[in-house]
């Protein structure tokens, strides 16, 4: 087993990030710019570090495999970005923040980065405003908040129900005008296939340019994976559909550890599954929690009348509903943490409860919020997320309650990182959702964005000047390097195998089995026989996979089938992993619930004596078992409790 | 081509007035007297400068656009034309063109012949548009002519109007859709005004 | 639901493209237009046959990344959505449907239904930016924005750089795009200090890559699946033509020599 070194800086806990900037190595401008940094994906983390680093100097190289840098799935995220700016006046503080998120987290995030997160977040914010995001305001031209789940003061900053989109244009406008300076290179619609280290050290790239199927060498003297989380595994999620984990597992298989693969975020209000040809799940911002109201009938008999369509939600009279979130948690009510609300949208549903044609779904219901604030306010609030909800539905959400059902959204886990957020492998460093570190067993909402731009921004621009700062003799590499070659020639050799089979099934046929294996065992609720279960069934899945699996058109052009292979190729493995993971962690922690570990009334049961750690997975080769590396967490500033949101 | 375009827009209405003179009963005393003057004053003789300048700005520019425009798209739809826009300006080009040749025609049957380029017709002098003008409306052929081509006329206007204001940048929540209202207004009034003339004579005849 | 699918197939960018006809059946009306080639696509891989290549990827909306010109509309005939938020409901059934990809010099055909617009990233790098690096920034507080500017301004930042505008108007003209970028900056007083410059440099480079003129028929605003109002390109406009009338020459600043 190896020693996992966190790095984390001597001191007290409020100083530790002062004291590392302090006392890092710099580089010196004139030097910068021999310095060339690979950033993998252009979402919040990569474009706000591709930014920064252009900025300072360094010659950066940025990939995506969107067709602009735009597009990366950032932009999707609907509700607000988190910051202790306290403008409020709520009594919220860097600590609260700090505190929430630990706890949101369910104890199982590293305390000191979780609070150089939350002290750097009012920054994020100045940050955002500056490069011209147009948050919402207040009529006195001051910065607006909103509520979000899992806190009990307003730090959320918004724009309208398109936050993400706002940052990203943000970031991605800073890192444009890098691109106009010369200093940030583009290159859109290239997939990075693996990674290629020279001695020890991550020094560059092998990449598919998607348009002319051209395999590619990019060399640099540190490379930074900024690829997004890898919630496609489940086939069905709010990710959008090129979301893939193909960056950070190559990264594995090439030492990089996985931290807590099996962390993952069930989000609760999604518009419910409607069909088998569905290609995907649509978030309805969490936001809308603070306005409506969550609810299921009290009898079963009205559930079935509904679901049959014999009755209307109005008919059912307000003696006869449940709303469940305020019943069981009267403190935050409808704003409970993602997973606990998940999780009783879940036990409800199973109960025979649910409403909707399949029976898989809650209300939440805005009746209420209009009688009180009048439609006009909740349509300012809102008014897309309800105009998306009824080009989808085809229901009017202003007359007639939203129908949402939990669904795979964010996953805590990722590339195992110090607090430098760099990997096992030396020079590769992870930003973003793409890395394990902040969130623990559960992130909280709007806490996506902070911690993306966070380490984009504040975090990776400090500490890679700190890993390049002995780098400065090191001349530019050559793509011409044996490692090069060498790695070119395993990608080439993993697609012609993909292409070559020509079996009898399309990609998607196997990615949807394969989502249906892991939602069912390894989704919101996991057991022991559903988790060894699913490892099996995946490695048989698998093992058809590169028998039958049939990939049409060529390697060197344009091939869309071709990337969704090589995509679900990865997920076909990385889904044994979280298995393997979930069945390990003999615990319920946030997002991870383990049925045979609840309290009385259902409540996730942690074993703080055995599993307060980060599970840093390594690999040790095809076929074999990785290894389980175990990083404990200490908590010095935060007295370690029950989660309660009574 | 909003600038010139609104020149002429001002340059029509002041041209309108004139023309209706023609409808007083005073045997074209009024009328030439506006002619006259138009014709003489050494302010409108440069005024004139500037009208052949906006007319020549105005269709230069139009044509080059269009070629411009043309080329951003070299391979077209199959299928095309369906997004809700307004109607007129998808045929600003086309409109334009019948507006160049009737303009040609009323340089031959008026300007050139003031300018000696033409012969003017018999027993009528050069300068004598009033004549010229109720000669040509005696022609049944030459009123509908003149009054389907104010028709068009009336809609490149419609679009015109309030194009140049929205190609100026003079766009605002509150008067906007007073300019929109305006232009519509004269689009109407203005070619209405001049297709006036040749129906009043038709009809009294 | 059964539909009479015309595709536009290209193999690539150099190879001349034809429109092929495709039947198919038993679509959900609740089914979107992307699934519903989805459902196509699995059909032809079953066939052996190479499936239709579209650009896709967020599915709700957001990304910008579908196009499609769908029966003579961009994104198809249902108003403010993108083609990924298009529903078969809103088809009859027995329709059939015209599939094209954008048309414009400045974006041409990769593929099938793909076009490259990096046109777009281009004209942003050109200037659709605020001159601000990483850190060194004031609070957030300390810029004081009216909230109707702020409104106005995140009606014109909701543009996803999609492209229907271009795709829709008869001239290729990609104005209300550029107008969308540089109303949301010069609207807020951040953007506002070098509004001038940006204009100019986007105009400029938007009118290199080949874009047509806008002839103010509002094509892109009817079918803008955001909504984004014309009202940006009469901003951009006023903005330019006072740029262009009221900047000072450009002078080469002596260097202090340090």
């Amino acid at each position: 087993m190896a020693t996992l070194n966190s790095k984390i800086p001597a001191g007290p806990l409020e100083k530790k990030w002062s004291n590392y900037k302090d006392h890092i190595n710099l580089v010196n401008p004139a030097n910068k710019r021999k310095l060339d940094i690979i950033v993998v994906g252009t979402g919040l983390a990569g474009a706000s570090a591709a930014a920064s680093l252009g900025a300072m100097g360094f010659k950066v190289k940025a990939f995506c495999y969107q067709d602009s840098p735009r597009r990366a799935h950032s932009i999707a995220a609907q509700g607000g970005i988190n910051a202790a700016k306290n403008y409020q006046n709520d009594g919220d503080s860097v600590y609260r923040l700090f505190y929430d998120t630990i706890k949101g987290g369910d104890y199982r995030a590293r305390e000191a980065n979780v609070y150089r997160l939350a002290e750097v977040s009012g920054a994020i914010i100045d940050q955002s405003v500056a490069n011209g995001v147009p948050f919402a305001r207040e009529y006195g031209g001051l910065l607006d908040n909103r509520s979000f789940g899992g806190a009990q003061v307003s730090r959320t900053f918004y724009a309208r129900g398109q936050t993400g989109q706002q940052l990203l244009l943000g970031a991605y406008s800073a890192m444009s005008r890098q691109v106009n300076k010369g200093n940030v290179t583009l290159f859109p619609r290239e997939e990075m296939l693996d990674i290629v280290i020279v001695d020890g050290r991550a020094r560059g790239i092998v990449t598919r340019n998607l348009v002319t199927g051209e395999i590619n060498r990019h060399s640099a003297h540190a490379v930074v994976l900024a690829t997004g989380g890898y919630g496609n595994v489940f086939y069905l999620s709010t990710n959008a559909m090129g979301s893939n984990a193909t960056a950070i597992w190559k990264a594995y298989k090439r030492g990089a550890f996985f931290g807590n693969p099996c962390m993952t975020q069930i989000h609760p209000t999604c518009i419910p599954v409607h069909g088998d040809y569905q290609s995907k799940l649509t978030l309805m911002s969490e936001s809308l929690r603070n306005d409506g109201r969550i609810w299921v009938p009290k009898k079963k008999e009205d559930a079935e009348a509904l679901r049959h369509g014999k009755l209307k939600p109005v008919d059912i009279a307000e003696a006869d509903r449940d709303y469940y979130l305020e019943r069981r948690y009267p403190a935050f009510g409808n704003l409970v943490p993602r997973d606990v609300a998940s999780r009783a949208a879940k036990e409800r549903c199973d109960a025979g409860f649910g409403v909707g044609e399949t029976g898989l779904a809650v209300f939440l219901d805005f009746a209420d919020s209009i009688k009180r604030l009048g439609k006009s306010t909740i349509e300012e609030r809102y008014g897309n997320l309800f105009q998306m909800y009824q080009k989808i539905v085809d229901e009017d959400p202003y007359t007639t309650p939203m129908m949402i059902y939990p669904a795979v959204h964010y996953t805590m886990g990722g590339l195992w990182v110090d607090y430098e957020l760099q990997s096992t492998i030396t020079g590769l460093f992870v930003g973003g959702e793409a890395n394990f570190s902040d969130h623990g067993a559960n992130r909280l909402g709007a806490s996506a964005l902070m911690q993306g731009l966070a380490d984009g921004y504040f975090v990776l621009p400090y500490t890679l000047q700190n890993y390049l700062a002995d780098q400065i003799n090191v001349p530019r590499f050559s793509t011409d390097l044996p490692e090069f070659a060498d790695t070119e020639k395993q990608v080439r050799e993993h697609l012609d195998k993909l292409m070559k089979i020509q079996g009898q099934h399309s990609v998607d046929y196997f990615h949807k089995k394969l989502g249906k294996i892991m939602w069912e065992n390894v989704g919101m609720g996991r057991n022991r026989e559903g988790l060894q279960k699913a490892i099996l069934l995946i490695r048989e899945l698998r093992d058809e996979f590169w028998k039958d699996v049939r990939v049409t058109g060529e390697l060197d052009e344009m091939n869309a089938e071709l990337e969704k292979a090589a995509r679900v190729a990865d997920f076909l493995e990385l889904g044994e992993l979280m298995a393997l993971d979930a069945l390990k962690r003999e615990e319920s922690c946030g997002g991870h619930f383990r049925e045979e570990y609840q309290t009385p009334e259902g409540e996730a049961l942690r074993n703080d004596a055995d599993f307060m750690y980060v599970a840093a997975w390594e690999y040790t080769g095809p076929g074999k078992e990785p290894i389980l590396n175990k990083e404990p967490l200490v908590y010095e500033a935060i007295e370690v409790k029950q989660r309660n949101y009574k | 081509m909003a600038l010139a375009g609104l020149f002429l827009i001002v340059f029509l209405v002041l041209h309108l007035a004139i023309n209706l003179l023609l409808l007083k009963s005073d045997g074209g005393v009024a009328y030439m007297k506006a002619v006259g003057f138009m014709t003489s004053n050494p302010l409108i003789k440069i005024m004139e400068i500037f009208l052949f300048g906006g007319f020549l700005i105005h269709i230069l520019i139009g044509i080059i656009i269009q070629i411009y425009n043309w080329m951003a798209r070299p391979k077209r739809y199959r299928v095309e034309g369906f997004s809700h826009t307004s109607f007129f300006s998808k045929y600003m080009i086309h409109t334009g063109a019948i507006i160049l040749v009737f303009l040609t025609i009323h340089f031959v049957n008026f300007y050139f012949k003031k300018l000696g380029w033409v012969a003017p017709p018999e027993g009528v002098e050069r300068e004598d548009f009033y004549q010229m003008a109720l000669l040509l409306f005696s022609s049944k052929f030459y009123s509908v002519l003149y009054i389907i081509l104010m028709v068009f006329l009336g809609f490149h206007l419609n679009h015109a109007f309030q194009s140049a204001f929205q190609t100026l940048g003079l766009n605002h929540s509150k008067y906007t859709p007073f300019v929109k209202g305006l232009g519509t207004a004269y689009s109407i009034v203005v070619p209405l005004g001049f297709a006036l003339i040749p129906l009043i004579i038709l009809i009294s005849k | 639901m059964n539909f009479t699918l015309k595709i536009w197939r290209q193999k690539n960018a150099r190879s001349k493209g034809r429109f092929v006809t495709y039947k198919i059946s038993d679509i959900s009306p609740n089914c979107s237009f992307l699934e519903m080639l989805d459902q196509l696509n699995e059909q032809l891989v079953a066939k052996n046959e190479e499936p239709v290549a579209f650009d896709h990827d967020c599915r709700e909306g957001i990304c910008g990344t579908c196009s499609l010109y769908v029966n003579g509309h961009p994104h198809g005939p249902d108003a403010a959505v993108t083609t990924c938020q298009l529903h078969m409901r809103k088809f009859k059934d027995g329709d059939t449907i015209i599939i094209e990809p954008w048309r414009a010099r400045p974006f041409p055909v990769i593929k099938d239904l793909i076009v490259d617009r990096s046109a777009f990233d281009e004209i942003i790098q050109a200037g659709g930016f605020i001159s601000v690096n990483t850190g060194g920034i004031p609070d957030a507080n300390a810029i004081l924005i009216s909230k109707s500017d702020a409104d106005y301004s995140m009606d014109a930042a909701a543009c996803i750089g999609c492209g229907a505008c271009v795709a829709a108007c008869k001239n290729a003209s990609a104005m209300l795009f550029v107008s969308a970028k540089v109303s949301h900056l010069a609207l807020l007083p951040q953007g506002k200090i070098e509004a001038a410059a940006r204009v100019q440099a986007m105009v400029k480079k938007m009118d290199d890559l080949g874009f047509g003129n806008c002839t103010n028929t509002g094509a892109c605003e009817a079918e803008c699946p955001k909504q984004i109002s014309i009202t940006n390109i009469a901003r951009m406009n006023r903005e330019f033509l006072t740029a262009k009338v009221c900047t000072q020459k450009k002078r080469v600043m002596a260097g202090g020599g340090i």
